[in-house]
C-alpha cells in the first residue's frame, strides 16, 4: 500500500553545503497498518512524512501509495493526491483560525475534488466528541479538542494513509489518550494506515510495530559509524 | 465550501482590517457615485428641461445665455426683441414654418423666484415633462400614427390637472393671473386665490413693486427649472411696464412711445377650430373675470384637433369667432377694434384703466418656437434666417445644452471623476498593504491550506477573492454612502439649484464600478497572491 525505495533527501545550507536528512533503502506498510515511528529530535522524522505527502520532493527514489509513484507527479497533482489519499495531523495549529470546527472538517473537502459531505463532516466530528461545538472557532477550543477537529478533518476525504507528527506532544497526558485512541479508532474503522510519529514511550508502546528512525534512515547510521 | 465563502471567512476574521479598508474603498467609490449621478441628473434635468419646442429666438448676443436665462432661468436676459418681430412667428412671414411660438418676457422677481410674462400656450402646448407620454413618437411609422399618438399626448396634457397639482393654467383674459411653480408655492406657502406682487430685478427684495397677481394654479413638480419660477400673464406684464412702472435695468421697454401700431390678428379661436370639439372640461373661461375667453379654449383645442395647426392667425377679423361654431364655446364677443393678439379685449374685473388698445414698444426677451414638421426643411432653414438677418438671433436649446455639458461642465466632471478615482486607488494601494502585511502571519495558515491538498494556485486565488470581495465591499458601502449623500443633500440641491435628486437614483455610468473595482482589486491582490503562490509548505508548517 504504501512503499518506499532508495529514497533520498537533503537540504542546502545557507553556505551551500549539502544536509543529507534521509536515506532510506526500503520501508512498507500495509493497507490499515499502524506504525509509530520513534527517533531522536532532528533524525528527520518530520521530513519522512513530509516526503511521503509529497509536501517535499525526494531527491532520488520512489514513493509508492495506492499504486502510484508520487515522485513522477508534478506538484499540483501530488496536491491533487494528497487531498485525496493523505490526512495529515501535526504537532499544532493544525485548524485554520477564521474557520469553524465543521468548517475546517469541510474545507479538506474543497481543495479535494469531491463535492462537500457535511454529513461525513458531522460523523467524522460526533465520532471524536465534538458534535457540541461545530460552529466553534478553533480559539475557542481547547488544545485537545482542536487535534480531535484535526483528526477528524484528517478522516474527511477518506484517505489511505494517515500522517500524525506528534499529535499530542502538547496535550496533557489524561487527553492525550483520548487523541490516541481516537486515531487509531478512526484509523481502524475505515482501514487507514498510520504513521505516528511520538517522543512519547506511553504511546510508543501501545503499536504492534515500532520504526525507530536511526535503524532504517542510512544517513544516521552512517554518521554513527 | 468554494473557494469564494473561503475568502469570505478570512475576510470575516479580520473584521477591523477588512472594515477599514473596505471603508476607505467606499468612500472613494462615494464620491465616484455622488459625481455620477449629480452629473447624470444635472444632464438629465438640463436636456429634459428644453423640451416640448426646439428653438429659442432672442436678441443677438450670447446664445448660451439666452438659454440658460430662458429655459433655466439663470442670469440676466441677452436683450429684447421688439413684439412685431414675434408677430413675424405668430402670423407674419415665419408663420408657416412654425407649429408653436410662445413669448416670454424676464418680469423680475418673486422673494427671489423668476417671474416669466408669458402667454398660457406655456402650459397649454408645451409638453412639460410631467405630462410627457413615454412612448417615443419618432418610432412610429407613418405620419397618421405619429400624428394620432401627438393627439392622444395632447389630450392627456391638454387635462390641465395632469400639469396643476391645484387650480388650473391662466386663461388669455386673464391678465392678472399667474401660475406658481411647485418649488415656489413650497416656499413661499403662496396657494390658488393668494395674491403675489413681483418685483423688477432677478434678486429678492429689490426694485419696485409691480400690480398684484393672483395665483390661479400651481404646478406639479417637474424636476425642472420651471419648478422655482412663477409664470404670470403677459399681458399683464405688459400693462403694467405701460403704466410706467419700469425698470431701466431691464431695460424692456425702450421708446415707450413708439408708435402705436395695433391689431394684428385675432386671437386664438381660429378657424381652425374643429366643429363639434367641445371639452367643457378644458375650459378656461370658467373663471368669471373672464367670461369672452372661451375662445381660448377653442384655440387650444384646436391644437389637440392636431389640424396643422401654427396660429393661423386669420387677419384683423375679430368678429368672426362664429366660426368655432358648432360647439358651445361661441359666445365670444370681441370688439372689432380691439388692438390685441390673443383678443385682450376683456378687461372684466380687471381695475386698470388704461386703454391698451396698441402694442406701443412692447418687447419680449424670447420666443419659444416649435417649428412645423411639416415644413422640414423650411423649418431646419429657419435658424440660419434669422440669425443672419441681424436683429434676432436664433438657438436650438438641446444643442447649446449639449455644448455646455461636453465642454465646461463635461471638463468639471472629469476632473472630479478623476480625483474621486484617485482616491480609489489610493484607498486600494491602502488595501494591498494590508492584504501584504497580514501575509507573513498567515503563511502558516497557507501552508496548513497546501498540506490538506490546495494547490498554489489555489491558495492564490483565494488571495485574489479576497481582495475582490474586499473592494467589492468598499464598492457595495460607497453605493449606500453614496446615494445616501445625495439623498441627504437632496432638499439642498433643489433648494439651490432646482435639480430634483432622488436617494435611488442610479446612473448606468455607476454600473462600471463593479468591472472597474475588480479589476483594481486583481491588480492590487496580486503581489500578496504571489506570496500566497510562493509560500514553501515545508518551511512554513513548522512556523
Ligand atoms: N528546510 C530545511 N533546510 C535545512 N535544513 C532542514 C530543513 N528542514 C529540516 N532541516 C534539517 O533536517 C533535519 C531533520 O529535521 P526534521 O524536522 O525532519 O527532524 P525531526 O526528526 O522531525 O525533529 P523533531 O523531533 O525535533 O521534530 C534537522 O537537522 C533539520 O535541521
Ligand atoms: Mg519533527
Amino acid at each position: 500500500m504504501l512503499e518506499l525505495r532508495d529514497v533520498k533527501k537533503s537540504f542546502t545550507l545557507p553556505d551551500g553545503t549539502p544536509l543529507h536528512v534521509l536515506d532510506i533503502e526500503e520501508f512498507q506498510a500495509g493497507a490499515g497498518e499502524q506504525i509509530v515511528i520513534v527517533g531522536h529530535s532532528g533524525c528527520g522524522k518530520t521530513t519522512l512524512l513530509h516526503v511521503i505527502a509529497g509536501i517535499s520532493r525526494p531527491d532520488s527514489g520512489r514513493v509508492v501509495i495506492d499504486g502510484w509513484d508520487t515522485t513522477v507527479l508534478s506538484e499540483a497533482d501530488r496536491d491533487q493526491f494528497r487531498a485525496a489519499k493523505i490526512g495529515y495531523v501535526f504537532q499544532t495549529f493544525n485548524l485554520l483560525p477564521a474557520f469553524s470546527a465543521l468548517e475546517n472538517v469541510m474545507i479538506g473537502m474543497a481543495f479535494a475534488d469531491g463535492r462537500a459531505d457535511r454529513d461525513r463532516a458531522l460523523m467524522l466530528l460526533d465520532r471524536v466528541g465534538l458534535s457540541h461545538r461545530l460552529t466553534h472557532k478553533p480559539a475557542q477550543l481547547s488544545v485537545g479538542e482542536q487535534q480531535r477537529v484535526a483528526v477528524a478533518r484528517a478522516m474527511a476525504n477518506r484517505p489511505k494513509v494517515l500522517l500524525a507528527d506528534e499529535p499530542t506532544a502538547n496535550i496533557d497526558s489524561g487527553n492525550q489518550q483520548q487523541v490516541i485512541d481516537m486515531l487509531r479508532g478512526a484509523c481502524q474503522q475505515e482501514n487507514v494506515a498510520l504513521l505516528l510519529v511520538t517522543h512519547s514511550p506511553e504511546v510508543a508502546k501501545q503499536f504492534d510495530r515500532v520504526e525507530r528512525l536511526e535503524e532504517i534512515n542510512r544517513v544516521l547510521v552512517s554518521n554513527r559509524d | 465550501m468554494n473557494l469564494w465563502k473561503i475568502a469570505l471567512r478570512s475576510v470575516q476574521h479580520r473584521r477591523l482590517a477588512s472594515g477599514l479598508t473596505a471603508l476607505s474603498i467606499g468612500l472613494g467609490v462615494a464620491l465616484v457615485v455622488g459625481v455620477m449621478v449629480i452629473h447624470g441628473v444635472v444632464s438629465h434635468t438640463f436636456r429634459r428641461s428644453g423640451e416640448g419646442y426646439d428653438l429659442i429666438v432672442g436678441a443677438k448676443g450670447s446664445r448660451l445665455e439666452m438659454v440658460l436665462n430662458t429655459v433655466y432661468h439663470i442670469g440676466k436676459p441677452v436683450g429684447t426683441v421688439p413684439y412685431e418681430y414675434y408677430k413675424e412667428f405668430e402670423s407674419g412671414r415665419f408663420a408657416g414654418d412654425v407649429e408653436l411660438a410662445v413669448p416670454c418676457c424676464m418680469g423680475g422677481n418673486y422673494k427671489g423666484f423668476r417671474v416669466v410674462g408669458t402667454t398660457p400656450d406655456m402650459f397649454d402646448e408645451i409638453p412639460f415633462p410631467s405630462r410627457r407620454i413615454d412612448n417615443d413618437l419618432s418610432e412610429l411609422a407613418t405620419d397618421e400614427e405619429r400624428e394620432e399618438a401627438r393627439r392622444r399626448e395632447q389630450d392627456k396634457f391638454a387635462d390641465s390637472k395632469g400639469l396643476f397639482s391645484e387650480g388650473e393654467n391662466f386663461g388669455w383674459g386673464d391678465y392678472f393671473g399667474g401660475v406658481v411653480g411647485a418649488t415656489v408655492a413650497r416656499k413661499t406657502g403662496l396657494k390658488v386665490g393668494d395674491k403675489f406682487r413681483p418685483v423688477h430685478g432677478f434678486d429678492a427684495e429689490q426694485g419696485e413693486e409691480h400690480d398684484e397677481f393672483e395665483v390661479v394654479g400651481v404646478l406639479r413638480p417637474t424636476g425642472t427649472a420651471n419648478d422655482r419660477a412663477l409664470f404670470i400673464n403677459i399681458e399683464g406684464f405688459w400693462q403694467i411696464h405701460e403704466h410706467g412702472h419700469y425698470d431701466e435695468s431691464l431695460d424692456v421697454l425702450p421708446g415707450e412711445n413708439a408708435s402705436a401700431e395695433k391689431p394684428d390678428s385675432a386671437d386664438h379661436a381660429d378657424a381652425n377650430v374643429v366643429p363639434g370639439h367641445d371639452e367643457a372640461e378644458h375650459d378656461h373661461a370658467a373663471k368669471e373675470e373672464e367670461p369672452d375667453h372661451q375662445a381660448d379654449d377653442g384655440h387650444d383645442h384646436a391644437d389637440e384637433a392636431g389640424a396643422g395647426h401654427n396660429h393661423p392667425h386669420d387677419g384683423e377679423d375679430g368678429p368672426d369667432h362664429a366660426e368655432n361654431g358648432g360647439d358651445d364655446e361661441a359666445d365670444h364677443e370681441h370688439g372689432a377694434g380691439d388692438g390685441h393678439n390673443h383678443a385682450f379685449e376683456g378687461e372684466a374685473g380687471h381695475d386698470h384703466d388704461h386703454d391698451h388698445g396698441h402694442d406701443h414698444g412692447r418687447q419680449v426677451t424670447a420666443i419659444l418656437v416649435r417649428t412645423n414638421e411639416k415644413q422640414i426643411a423650411r423649418a431646419m432653414a429657419l435658424p440660419k434666417i434669422i440669425n443672419q438677418e441681424g436683429d434676432a438671433q436664433a438657438a436650438m436649446p438641446a444643442e447649446e445644452v449639449t455644448r455646455l455639458l461636453e465642454g465646461i461642465v463635461g471638463n468639471i466632471q472629469a476632473v472630479l471623476l478623476v480625483f474621486a478615482v484617485m482616491i480609489v486607488i489610493v484607498a486600494g494601494i491602502g488595501m494591498m498593504v494590508s492584504i501584504y502585511n497580514s501575509m507573513s502571519e498567515r503563511r502558516h495558515e497557507i501552508a496548513v491550506m497546501r498540506a490538506l491538498g490546495a494547490r498554489r494556485t489555489t491558495v492564490m486565488s483565494i488571495i485574489l477573492l479576497e481582495s475582490i470581495l474586499l473592494s467589492l465591499g468598499g464598492g457595495i458601502i460607497g453605493l449606500v454612502l453614496g446615494h445616501s449623500l445625495i439623498g441627504l443633500l437632496a432638499p439642498q440641491i433643489m433648494e439651490h439649484t432646482g435639480v430634483v435628486v432622488h436617494a435611488l437614483q442610479f446612473q448606468a455610468a455607476e454600473l462600471i464600478l463593479i468591472p472597474g473595482l475588480v479589476f483594481m482589486a486583481s491588480i492590487v491582490g496580486y503581489l500578496p497572491a504571489v506570496i500566497a503562490y510562493r509560500t514553501e509548505v515545508a518551511e512554513s508548517l513548522s512556523e
